[in-house]
């Protein structure tokens, strides 16, 4: 084979492509040391890190005194909730894990690795806790299992009721968690002043969800009305609400709604919660309207082809589209609510700031900030980081369709 | 409404419809009918609360902002003593939310740039450093943040005999004292003098530019510009006849610092929390601006024969502009109305001076009505501002 003929190699000539593989070495090289520029900021970031994690860490095993957490666990899950309805809270997080089972087995059937670790998570919990609280996160890791398994059997049927059990769950928790009547009620009423810590929190939240999304729904359709009065009155309130900080508005619904509504007595939760729906509105109406104008203007023309009226087209056509196109927003919306309740400690609500407020208070645990907030933040965080990383599924998997 | 097509022809256009079936009735009614709920809703509020005021023997007004405050306020950019006024106590409170805002901006714009480029590096460390700060932000209560820094941080430095010293910066649990300037007689005159500075070094600039027009050829120009403004700064210093600023350097008095600036713990955990915060935000939209900017752009911009560096300032920067401007105009805002948990560490905000206002006078309806109108014009501004700079960068499309 001579140069002048190029000729195409034989079969046997033809090297594979070259597949990445990379030594240790390798790696480092190309990931760490590339350029001199590189190799500076790896040695910079690297001393700190390693400076900051050997501090951190030696501080938390043997200076930090992490029984101000221990001994107070109960506080900081439910407050002041009393010992004797305790039980509706875990049962509460029973049915919770058994709907959380049913649908993995139903949603999520490739995400074995994070079934398992979610699965585990109740055991490895009750390994730590105690007494009642052992045997209540059995009986819940057990639900959970029992969902999966059942959905695992006969996954296709359960897809509507556990559709339907979402749905009813927020209210049944509302319910169960606040109780009715007097003392011979099967459940008697718990007043809200004792309701606290994670508990009063997730309750915020679930029901600043529960109502502002209605609310946040008719206030973005109201945006896109055709009728200007209805949508005047819309975009005030939507842009006086984003306008201004969430506190002043609860400070309002602290202050003024007593004002507004004289002779109702409304108690300090009921309060707040109205404050932080009213607030939540607004934001979620905005993430709704930018689904609203996602859908093309055939979409309308052809609800009204078909002959639908302006409620119909609405309800069947357009609103199941665009919510289901800002899902994941909206999820990314609820863990901002999620975080803002905690801005109700400034009114002197018993949420997971307030009571680690009031923990730092105890006379023997002063001056444990660090170990109390670290551990509050390591809550939130996890909450955070689980809704978002439902919400990055649940995006994948709605893209998928398309 | 000219194609609309002719009527049926077996129905008379003139009785086609009762007129409760016409949509222009219909949305008429509609909205008339929202209007007198709405309307309804409000007067009933409002004459609920006239009562409830008139039972409490208060009247609506604003006549007691001229009354004496009577409480003191712990930082204040004007002079202010516990004689002056609510009004001047407000006014306080609300130039230290500017401040806070306004340096947070700066600083959070400054910090999130860096994140957002360190969470595209190509370097692992960085990159995953970049990661695990936007996360840890992200996924914890701004409030349990700065609560966190004020308590388990800055009240956790050492007393003022003891402060850490970083050079001439001290920290220690009375906040962080560092030199500064005090101004002298002369600092009036030299403030014109930097005026002047910025006008000599745009006035290079330009004429700069335009001698680069004329040529075709690129010309030097920030560097110019840079010099012109700090030959004038710098002559401008020595050449009245008293330096303008004497410099003061903090010397540790009997229980706190004195002399040079010093900064309060409130003050530090506020700005420090607010701009890490803010930071993590702005570098995700960082990222995501400059990640929008499609690969044939850059691709395209070498092969126009630009270099590395002009590529991004020419081509990739501009176009992430466009994409960056919105969510950051957004950003801003969220700092500025999260400033007011400033209230939850004892710094003297807009807020938290309305509520000790609140607390004294019982004027809640007033107070909050101001603070929600401050508030509510910062907001509108800043999005009148950042919306025409939006136009300016916007793509002009056909």
């Amino acid at each position: 084979m001579s140069a002048s003929t190029p000729s195409l190699p034989s079969r046997a000539e033809v090297l594979p492509p070259p597949t990445e593989r990379y030594t240790v070495l390798g790696w480092l090289r190309k990931n760490l040391f590339s350029t001199w520029y590189n190799a500076l900021l790896t040695v910079i970031f690297g001393v700190i890190v390693i400076l900051l994690l050997r501090s951190v860490v030696e501080w938390a095993l043997t200076q930090a005194r992490w029984e101000v957490i221990t001994a107070n666990v109960r506080l900081f899950m439910v407050g002041q909730y009393p010992t004797a309805a305790t039980w509706r809270a875990w049962a509460c997080v029973v049915l919770l894990a058994l709907l959380i089972g049913l649908s993995w087995g139903i949603w999520g059937r490739n995400q074995r690795a994070g079934a398992i670790a979610f699965g585990a998570l109740p055991f490895v919990l009750a390994t730590l806790a105690q007494d009642e609280a052992r045997i209540a996160l059995l009986i819940t890791g057990v639900a959970g299992v029992i969902g999966f398994a059942l959905s695992r059997w006969r996954g296709p049927q359960l897809q509507r009721i556990s559709i339907i059990g979402w749905v009813i769950y927020f209210p049944l928790v509302i319910l169960l968690i606040s109780g009715f009547g007097g003392a011979n009620s099967p459940l008697p009423l718990v007043p809200t002043n004792l309701w606290g810590g994670l508990l009063l929190t997730l309750l915020l939240t679930v029901v600043g969800i529960v109502f502002s999304f209605p609310l946040g729904v008719l206030l973005a359709l109201g945006r896109q009305s055709s009728l200007p009065i209805v949508r005047a009155l819309c975009v005030i309130y939507i842009e006086v609400i984003r306008g201004v900080p969430l506190i002043t508005v609860l400070f309002m619904a602290q202050l003024m709604l007593p004002l507004f509504l004289p002779g109702v007595t409304i108690d300090r939760v009921v309060r707040a919660m109205a404050g932080i729906v009213l607030f939540s509105a607004a934001y979620l109406a905005e993430n709704v309207r930018g689904g609203l104008q996602a859908i093309p203007r055939g979409q309308y023309e052809a609800a009204r082809a078909l002959g639908l009226n302006t409620w119909k087209m609405m309800l069947l056509i357009i609103l199941p589209q665009a919510l289901k196109a800002v899902i994941p927003i909206l999820v990314g919306q609820f863990i901002a609510l999620f975080k803002d309740t905690s801005l109700v400690v400034i009114v002197g609500l018993l949420d997971l700031m307030g009571i680690a407020k009031a923990v730092l208070a105890q006379p023997d645990f002063l001056g444990l900030q660090a170990e109390v907030y670290l551990f509050v933040a390591l809550i939130y965080g996890v909450f955070c980081y689980l809704m978002s990383a439902f919400s990055q599924r649940l995006e994948a998997r709605l893209s998928a369709g398309r | 409404m000219a194609n609309v097509p002719l009527p049926p022809p077996d129905l008379p256009p003139r009785m086609s419809r009762a007129f409760w079936r016409d949509d222009r009735f219909i949305q008429l009614a509609a909205q008339l009918i929202v209007l007198t709920i709405v309307a309804g809703l409000a007067f009933i509020v409002v004459q609920n609360m006239a009562a409830s005021l008139q039972r409490q023997g208060i009247v609506l007004g604003f006549g007691f902002l001229d009354n004496a405050a009577g409480f003191d306020i712990g930082e204040s950019l004007i002079r202010y003593t516990n004689t002056d006024t609510f009004a001047r106590a407000l006014l306080v409170g609300l130039l230290n939310t500017l401040l806070v805002s306004v340096l947070g901006i700066v600083l959070a714009t400054i910090l999130g740039i860096i994140v957002g480029i360190a969470r595209l590096s190509s370097n692992w460390l960085v990159n995953r450093l970049a990661w695990l700060f936007i996360e840890l932000m992200r996924n914890v209560p701004l409030l349990v943040l700065l609560i966190f820094i004020y308590t388990a941080v800055f009240l956790k430095l050492p007393r003022a005999r003891q402060a850490i010293s970083l050079g001439p910066i001290y920290l220690s649990n009375r906040g962080v004292a560092m030199p500064w300037g005090e101004p002298t007689e002369t600092w009036p005159v030299y403030l014109y003098i930097l005026v002047a500075a910025v006008g000599l070094a745009v006035l290079a600039a330009t004429g700069l530019r335009i001698w680069q027009e004329r040529s075709g050829r690129p010309k030097p120009i920030a560097l110019p510009a840079l010099l012109t403004f700090a030959a004038t700064v710098v002559i401008g210093w020595f050449v009245l006849p008293q330096p303008p600023l004497t410099i003061t350097t903090p010397e540790i008095a009997a229980f706190n610092f004195r002399g040079g600036l010093i900064l309060t713990p409130e003050f530090m955990a506020l700005l420090i929390g607010l701009v890490i915060y803010t930071a993590a935000f702005i570098g995700e939209v960082v990222r995501a601006g400059i990640q929008s900017v499609p690969k044939g752009q850059v691709e395209a911009a070498r092969a126009l024969g630009l270099n590395g560096r002009r590529t991004l300032q020419l081509v990739v920067f501009p176009q992430a502009l466009r994409v960056i401007i919105p969510p950051l105009t957004s950003q801003y805002l969220n700092l500025t109305k999260n400033s007011s948990l400033a209230v939850a560490i004892g710094y003297p905000d807009l807020f938290a001076v309305s509520g000790t206002i609140i607390n004294q006078t019982g004027r809640a309806v007033e107070m909050i009505a101001v603070v929600m109108g401050v508030y509510l014009s910062v907001s509108l501004f800043t999005s009148l501002l950042m919306n025409w700079y939006n136009r300016r960068v916007r793509l002009v499309e056909r």
